[in-house]
């Protein structure tokens, strides 16, 4: 047979077109906004910076595209990666199409850790942002699983554990900034929360890449176990799979990357939602392909995202967490009504 | 022997499933784990098959602890059929069995031609060769079922467990499943089943359950009697032997349920 070599052809023709798209996107990114910059003094910057290529360039210009806008994009890239690769862990293990880091609470928990550590100064100091969203992400996954398990085994009881959840800690946000914060703090806090890219520098990618990489480099490792979930927990752990095991590790490394990426740029939603089956239409349900390709798609998904909600109101910037909730609540209701057709 | 278990319980809540059951399966042998619902045969089922571990009493894997291997090692020599396992993925027919060649594959091994050669032998074993490319919502429960079979059979395992594998399915689907199961050569198989028919005629032997506890083993000639039919489901029956051996059971309908309350007088 040799439809080995011809998938390893095709596989790697696929990897080479998303890394295309996904650099047309940096790019564009990097060229759009407020000023327009013509693409080749993007790419003119990007030499200067990367390889010293000495090309004679405006200073306001290199500075926008480099410190400015470039670094917002990779930041994007980064987040939508790690949001797509969160839902499709999430979708997987519980077996839920409607799983994603937001719906669960996840998100909601992480902004609560966020700003317990930033406002309230929880953890004396020692704790860094970054560390008290995890701590919130988990402890909010917790209660949302434990108050499912209490709820019954239905599938929707996740889901609506998951809401209660995150009213819970929405509110406990809103009390502690209201409480703590002064006006000024409390503006940017409130729209920090509905997800906002501006402010993100190149600081910023120092974290969310290698968090991202590595949630990436995880998750393939599990791509197998993953694969084995298809019909249950009870087959998986017939074809072998250490369940808890696996659980632990996934569902910790999807809080990690919800956390590190709501500390950058607040909790965005329905990215983990909509990327996964926008990802399994284009490339199937095996987690070997559907996992490089969903942080594909969630990268290429946020830049295009935060440049519309640069451009769409003249001489105003949209949180892009209004136009994610624009694209993904009617994909939502999409996968709900599908769901119901098929069951 | 392959499986031992020796004096195996399990409970939840205060309450017993499994209480003290031992028994050793032969090799080649069909071995059938009959009883009423709620006797403890799938319990005992995901104790065999080292799902669960038992709270008391141990089993052993060919003469090894089932407690020491690790889950992998199980997988490669056991593989189980569950009662009615599904799935809203757009998985093909196909993928679902390939799904049978993870025990065998780690995390950075590649999928091989020797596992395509392994996954399309499994699928003609049952007959669901020309099905590969069709999706899973699309095909009935008996070609869901056979699928399942056939993924456990692309396990390679010495023994294959089943739990009440024909529970869904209509008569013809029940006995051709089981007779699928009953040709595969050098295999070992343990199937929960809730028709005493299907065990009388498949079962080289069977082990009856009741209340949790292991009630009767032995061949099914032997051991499926009027009075243990009687004792263990509650029902009366009339069982016949026909010329070639094989065993005839006929249920008799229960008696009408009295009103315990009767009119005293009516004019």
């Amino acid at each position: 047979m040799t439809t080995a070599t011809a998938s390893w052809t095709k596989r790697s023709g696929a990897v080479f077109a998303a890394l295309v798209m996904l650099i047309i996107a940096l790019w564009l990114g990097a060229a759009i906004g407020e000023t327009a910059i013509p693409m080749d003094i993007v790419a003119k910057t990007v030499a200067n910076r990367l390889w010293s290529a000495g090309y004679p360039l405006e200073p306001l210009d290199e500075g926008i595209i480099w410190n400015y806008r470039l670094s917002r994009a990779v930041v994007a890239a980064c987040c939508g990666a790690a949001l797509g690769l969160s839902g499709v862990v999430l979708q997987s293990l519980l077996r839920n199409a409607l799983a994603d880091p937001y719906i669960l609470g996840i998100s909601a928990g992480a902004s609560t850790g966020a700003v317990s550590v930033a406002i309230l100064g929880v953890g004396g100091g020692l704790l860094t942002l970054p560390i008290g969203a995890f701590a919130g992400a988990l402890l909010a996954f917790g209660l949302v699983s434990l108050l499912a398990v209490r709820a019954g085994s239905g599938t929707n009881a996740i889901i609506l554990a998951g809401v209660a959840g995150s009213q819970l800690f929405n509110a406990l946000t809103s009390f502690i900034v209201t409480k703590a914060a002064n006006a000024e703090q409390a503006r940017g806090i409130m729209f920090w929360l509905l997800g906002n890219l501006s402010g993100v520098r190149w600081e910023d990618v120092g974290q969310s890449f290698p968090v991202a990489l590595a949630g990436l480099l995880v998750c393939l490792w599990h791509a197998r176990a993953l694969d084995a979930f298809t019909f249950g927990t009870e087959s998986a752990a017939s074809l072998g799979i250490p369940v808890r095991r696996v659980y632990v590790v996934l569902i910790g490394v999807s809080a990690l990357m919800t956390a590190v990426m709501v500390g950058i740029v607040g909790s965005i939603g329905f990215v983990g939602l909509v990327i996964p089956h926008a990802a399994r239409m284009l490339v199937g349900v095996r987690h070997g392909v559907l996992l490089p390709a969903s942080a594909m798609t969630g990268a290429v998904f946020m830049i295009v995202a935060d440049i519309v909600s640069r451009i769409i109101l003249p001489g105003q910037v949209l949180p892009i967490g209004v136009i994610t909730a624009l694209v993904g609540a009617p994909a939502f209701a999409m996968i709900l009504t599908q769901k119901k057709a098929r069951a | 022997m392959t499986i031992s278990a020796r004096n195996i319980s399990w409970s939840i809540g205060g309450q017993t499933i499994v209480n003290d059951v031992s028994f050793d399966i032969v090799p080649g042998e069909f071995f059938g784990i009959i009883g009423p619902n709620g006797s403890g045969k799938t319990t005992l089922i995901s104790l065999i098959s080292g799902l669960r571990k038992p709270r008391n009493g141990h089993v052993n894997l060919f003469g090894e602890p089932m407690a020491s291997l690790a889950k992998r090692q199980i997988s490669q020599r056991i593989a189980l059929v569950e009662q009615h396992a599904e799935t809203t993925e757009r998985i093909t027919a196909r993928q679902a069995v390939e799904l049978g060649r993870t025990p065998h594959l780690g995390a950075l091994t590649p999928w091989s031609q020797a596992d395509d050669a392994i996954v399309d032998a499994a699928l003609r074993e049952v007959k669901m060769s020309t099905f590969a490319h069709r999706l899973w919502y699309t095909l009935s429960g008996g070609e869901r079922q056979r699928l399942h079979i056939a993924r456990a059979l692309a396990q390679q395992p010495e023994i294959l467990i089943l739990d009440e594998p024909t529970n869904h399915l209509d008569v013809g689907h029940q006995l051709g499943l089981l007779e699928l199961v009953r040709q595969q050569r050098d295999l070992t198989v343990i199937a929960a089943l809730h028709d005493l028919s299907h065990a009388a005629m498949f079962c080289d032997r069977v082990a009856i359950m009741h209340g949790g506890r292991l009630v009767v083993l032995g061949p099914p000639a032997e051991v499926l009697t009027t009075k243990v039919i009687t004792d263990v489901f509650g029902v009366s029956a009339e069982i016949e032997r026909g010329d070639d051996g094989e065993l005839q059971i006929r249920y008799r309908r229960p008696k009408p349920h009295r009103p315990q309350l009767q009119l005293v007088q009516s004019v």
